[in-house]
């Protein structure tokens, strides 16, 4: 089973993929809206890539005032 | 009429499949310009039937297939409106939107939703109408209604609930929430999963090996497996006016309008009505 520390990482090379962000310059703290720009349909699309990455249901709700990578990755893990 | 180009849509007929492209900034949105382009198609299938064994109904928007209503001309529409005006305006609209539907649903041509993208409310009904919805994995299906103290008006429920059990129906209604294509595909609404951006490729297949056969018995065959629930659907209008005639929805739609662009999509944050 994936530890909190992993899920974070893989969620961190996942939204570096799918957003063509430099390898590395996104950090668990950082607020994904601020730093990537991205709208609420993005978001949903990188709702859809976690979902199938994990093998997970996140609702979308459960997002909800979620902004930075660390929450996110709480939210995928009580999921696992 | 085997083209058309309109504001809102296109559709071309080749070797007995028919091809509609939804093409409305932003996301499809379903309001006036969207309903009149619908309607001539809507017009067309009869004369499009003799030659026609499939329509793939897809879109060109990038973000998806239909993100639902045009929730800004509702609201803008309605807002200067003494109630029972705004109540009539909307409850014309929504018997204009079923006949529509209606007309697709018993198309007797095999239709299917090429979906990608964001596939809601309106959007999801005009899916459910096709005899198929093929999905690409990115795609997401939602319901969100009820975060505007609304149920779905386009004939979503009664058509739901003839592909899905009831179990998956509420959860969709009552949290408001996007699933994605493998779940949706799981509970039966989705027919067939495509690639991401593959949806129109499989639809397109599936189009082609559906003009093989009987097209009598293939009419035959979809009247009786697919009978349209138009007792509901008329019960869902009557319930869709009767809570429409409530301020909360004002407030509400009023909200959507208001809120960023950019946001739009995803649940507000704050509770939205009393309990």
């Amino acid at each position: 089973m994936r530890t909190l520390e992993q899920t974070t990482q893989e969620i961190l090379e996942l939204a570096t993929k799918h957003f063509k962000v430099v390898p590395g310059s996104l950090k668990a703290e950082d607020d994904f809206y601020k730093k990537l720009g991205i709208d609420s349909l993005q978001t949903l699309e990188m709702l859809s890539r976690l979902e199938n990455h994990f093998h997970i249901e996140l609702p979308d709700y459960e997002v909800q005032g979620v902004s930075d990578f660390k929450t996110l990755a709480e939210r995928v893990q009580a999921r696992l | 009429m085997k083209e058309f180009r309109g504001r809102a849509l296109r559709w071309e007929w080749r070797d007995g499949v028919v091809e509609l492209t939804l093409d409305h900034e932003p996301l499809n949105e379903i309001g006036t310009v969207m309903l009149a382009d619908l309607e001539k198609f809507a017009a067309a299938i009869k004369g499009l039937a003799p030659n026609t064994s499939a329509c793939i109904i897809t879109s060109a928007r990038p973000g998806g297939f239909c993100a639902g209503a045009d929730l800004k001309e509702l609201y803008q529409g309605a807002a200067p409106l003494p109630n029972q005006k705004r109540v009539a305006r909307v409850r014309a609209f929504l018997k204009r939107i079923h006949k529509v539907l209606n007309t697709i649903d018993a198309a007797p041509f095999v239709t299917f939703a090429a979906v990608h993208g964001l596939c809601m409310g309106g959007g999801l009904e005009l899916a459910l109408a096709c005899d198929q919805i093929v999905a690409d994995k990115m795609a997401r299906f939602g319901f969100p209604e009820l975060r505007l103290g609304l149920i779905p008006g386009f004939g979503g429920i009664p058509r739901l609930r003839r592909d899905v059990g009831n179990s998956f129906i509420r959860d969709l209604l009552f949290t408001g929430r996007t699933v994605k294509a493998e779940s949706a595909h799981r509970a039966g609404l989705v027919a067939h999963l495509a690639g991401e951006g593959y949806a129109l490729q499989v639809a397109r297949s599936m189009a082609q090996q559906v003009t093989r056969f009987d097209a009598e018995t293939r009419a035959a065959a979809k009247k009786f497996i697919k009978p349209i629930p138009l007792a509901e659907l008329n019960q869902e209008i009557g319930l869709f006016c009767k809570l429409f005639n409530r301020p909360v929805v004002m407030q509400s739609l009023r909200r959507f309008v208001e809120t960023d662009d950019s946001m739009k999509y995803l649940p507000v944050a704050e509770r939205q009505h009393s309990h």
